[in-house]
């Protein structure tokens, strides 16, 4: 369960404050759903529970199964089992995709205390994830998402979210950029990793991607906060009235 | 009238009373004698680099050598030296010099392949043979610089290695030049290789220290490539007593339709200048110059390049990786010089480096010299620091941040070091790659920019 208490946060080098009091709760098993507009702090929200250094948490707590994760590194808080899915993956050139994805299941394991994955079994969990997600064993071999299209990279991150298995997914922005075929995929990818164990944090702006992974809960961020909670039929109100009346032009 | 007569440091009047002393019993004929006077008459008049030389500014010669070594005349075979030699894990012919010296006891001469023939330099240096001076002599380019001068004047040993036309080398060719470090000393080696027409080989050299005693290395090789050759030449330098100066001199003259490869690789080497002179003698050929430079503490690596486009139709490709911390210096000048009928050149150099903190400092300086009208040059140089955006992805996904560095870095050289053919070669570099990251993931280096 993630409990996001108080949430104040500005960039670190500006005084320009993001989070203004923010609070969020999602549940072992649920799919939360967070939409608003450009520049609500959406984006902003996913690195602080991440861990990105770029921001100075002012006041409040992240609580991940009511462990405070603000004390936490970036590293420590993936093998607590926080996963972002990146709205834009980053490319890391010379460093093969299967390098990559060892490197890091076997940190988390360590971190965990338990053994390293022996190669055949690491290779055979990648082969059977990559299959499901479409996606082509030549992919594995090349540089982690160097040269990878749009739909290649977020396929990629549902790979490694499924090989990392986490208990609490960030998504952010994951239908930027995809055609409807590749959200299909994407989607789908997700919605066999839901689980009654594992919460889902859905940032979005459009209700389309809701269309494919339905959430339990809506939120409407503006201006650092939660401004309204409600079913999956708020989505569908919002995409025709607009974030407008929540103070912000969309 | 006042006479100037310049000031001669401590070291460069050694040095002159050194090649009074030796110069009767330093090897050669009546012709290499009289390469060694008119290079030793070059540094005199000179004395050693400085930084007001444009092609020295960063590595100020003259101000790190306080002192002269005395010069080694012998090779020290020590118990450390043996234990280095075994513990160098590589294939292939070994050519072994202590000290400067070729130790053929120490080689592994039963291994000569078919159609290569190997000499000390010193015998190489008395044999009359034909064109020697001209061998010696190299690029052009490199023919006024000071350190090679000193190089030319008092080399006293090295190996001389002969391929014959036609011969592909399945195996490299190592060199290994072990300082024994037992005490202070100022080595003159240089080696030389002749790869015939249509010859194919990769030569390595490996360069250690297996004592803690500061060195004064001033080293060369010369190769004179065949048309249509293929040569790799891979150079290591590394484990040498942290307070060493070095100056290693790499002179190419690359025939007509050949490939020629450099690749160096510079980790744990005290101060080290690196100088390339290389020159295309044929049409449609390919000189490639790369190399990667780890450094910390207060290490000191200089690669300073000319790349003589001479002849049309050439191709040089240049890339330098730099991974600089703590309170080191790397340095990177290249220049691709394009002759007035060089049409049809192809030039790319690039210097890439990351500092890894506020005490590192990196210097690069690439040029161009065209004369040609019809002619694709570029260059590039960046200096940075680990992305942090990199990082961040890497430690989201689990990775603690000394081993999100250590991928970041070893991939920053590994995009140099692919270009090393041969596949032990590369693998051995990239292990050496990997010791260097742990060693500094040991001290609990990471980076503070």
């Amino acid at each position: 369960m993630l409990e996001i208490r108080n949430l104040v946060v500005k960039i670190a080098d500006e005084d320009k404050q993001i989070l203004n009091g923010l609070n969020l709760t999602v549940n072992d098993g649920e799919v939360a759903a967070i939409m608003g507009p450009n520049g609500s702090g959406k984006s902003t929200l996913s690195y602080v529970i991440a861990g990105k250094e770029d921001y100075e948490v002012l006041d409040g707590e992240i609580l991940l199964n009511g462990e405070n994760v603000l004390e936490m590194e970036a590293d420590q808080r993936a093998a607590a089992g926080i996963f972002l899915a990146f709205q834009y993956p980053l490319e890391i050139p010379g460093v093969a995709t299967m390098t990559f994805l060892k490197a890091a299941m076997n940190a988390q394991r360590k971190a965990r205390g338990q053994d390293e994955l022996l190669t055949p079994d690491f290779i055979k969990q990648v082969n059977a994830a990559a299959d499901k997600l479409g996606i082509a064993k030549d992919m594995l071999r090349r540089p982690l998402n160097v040269g990878f299209s749009g739909g290649e990279k977020k396929r990629m991150e549902i790979l490694q979210m499924a090989l990392l298995s986490p208990s609490m997914c960030i998504l952010d922005e994951t239908d930027s950029g995809l055609d409807i075929d590749a959200l299909r995929i994407v989607a789908e990818g997700v919605n066999a990793l839901r689980d009654k164990n594992r919460g889902f944090l859905v940032i979005t702006h459009y209700q389309r991607l809701l269309d494919h992974i339905v959430p339990d809960t809506v939120h409407v961020m503006s201006k650092g906060k939660i401004v309204k909670t409600g079913g999956k039929e708020l989505a569908l109100e919002l995409e025709k009235s607009g974030y407008a009346s929540y103070g912000e032009a969309a | 009238m006042a006479i100037v007569t310049p000031l001669k440091t401590a070291a460069e009047q050694t040095l002159i009373q050194q090649f009074a002393d030796s110069k009767a019993e330093l090897p050669g004929g009546p012709a290499v004698r009289k390469l060694r006077e008119d290079a030793f008459a070059g540094f005199e008049a000179k004395g050693l680099p400085h930084r007001r030389l444009e092609s020295w500014r960063y590595t100020d010669l003259r101000a790190l050598l306080r002192e002269a070594r005395p010069l080694a005349d012998g090779a020290a075979v020590t118990e450390a030296v043996k234990a280095r030699l075994a513990a160098l894990k590589l294939d292939g012919l070994r050519l072994v010099l202590v000290d400067g010296v070729f130790a053929p006891d120490l080689s592994t001469l039963d291994d000569i392949p078919e159609g290569v023939s190997v000499q000390s330099l010193s015998e190489a240096l008395v044999s009359q043979r034909e064109g020697l001076s001209r061998v010696l002599s190299g690029p052009s380019v490199g023919a006024d610089d000071t350190g090679l001068m000193l190089n030319t004047a008092l080399m006293r040993d090295g190996v001389f290695v002969e391929i014959a036309e036609g011969r592909n080398l399945e195996q490299p060719i190592v060199i290994v030049s072990l300082a024994s470090g037992h005490e202070e000393r100022a080595v003159f080696h240089r080696s030389v290789v002749l790869a015939a027409q249509g010859s194919r080989a990769t030569i390595v050299e490996v360069s250690e220290a297996a004592g803690e005693a500061a060195q004064q290395i001033n080293g060369a090789i010369v190769f004179e490539t065949g048309d249509e050759s293929e040569i790799q030449h891979v150079r290591i330098v590394t484990r040498q007593a942290a307070a060493s100066v070095q100056v290693q001199s790499l002179l190419a003259t690359v025939g007509a339709q050949a490939k020629f490869d450099s690749f160096a690789f510079v980790a744990r080497a005290g101060t080290l200048r690196q100088q390339h002179f290389v020159r295309f003698a044929g049409e449609h050929s390919e000189i490639g110059l790369r190399g990667v430079n780890l450094l910390r503490g207060s290490e000191h690596s200089d690669v300073t390049l000319i790349v003589d486009h001479e002849v049309p139709h050439g191709t040089s490709r240049e890339l330098f990786k730099t991974i600089a911390g703590g309170e080191s210096t790397g340095v990177f000048q290249g220049k691709v010089v394009v002759r007035p009928h060089a049409q049809k050149t192809d030039g790319s150099m690039k210097s890439n480096a990351l500092l890894l903190n506020d005490g590192a400092t990196m210097f690069n300086k690439p040029e161009l010299e065209i004369f040609a009208d019809d002619v694709v040059c570029g260059h590039g140089a960046t200096v940075a620091q680990i992305d942090g955006d990199q990082l961040f992805y890497l430690m989201a996904r689990g990775l603690p941040r000394p081993q999100a560095e250590a991928l970041v870095l070893q991939a920053f050289a590994g995009e140099a070091a692919e270009f090393i053919g041969d596949e032990n070669v590369r693998e051995l570099v990239m292990h050496e790659v990997e010791s260097w990251l742990q060693a500094r993931e040991a001290a609990s280096e990471v980076s503070t920019v």
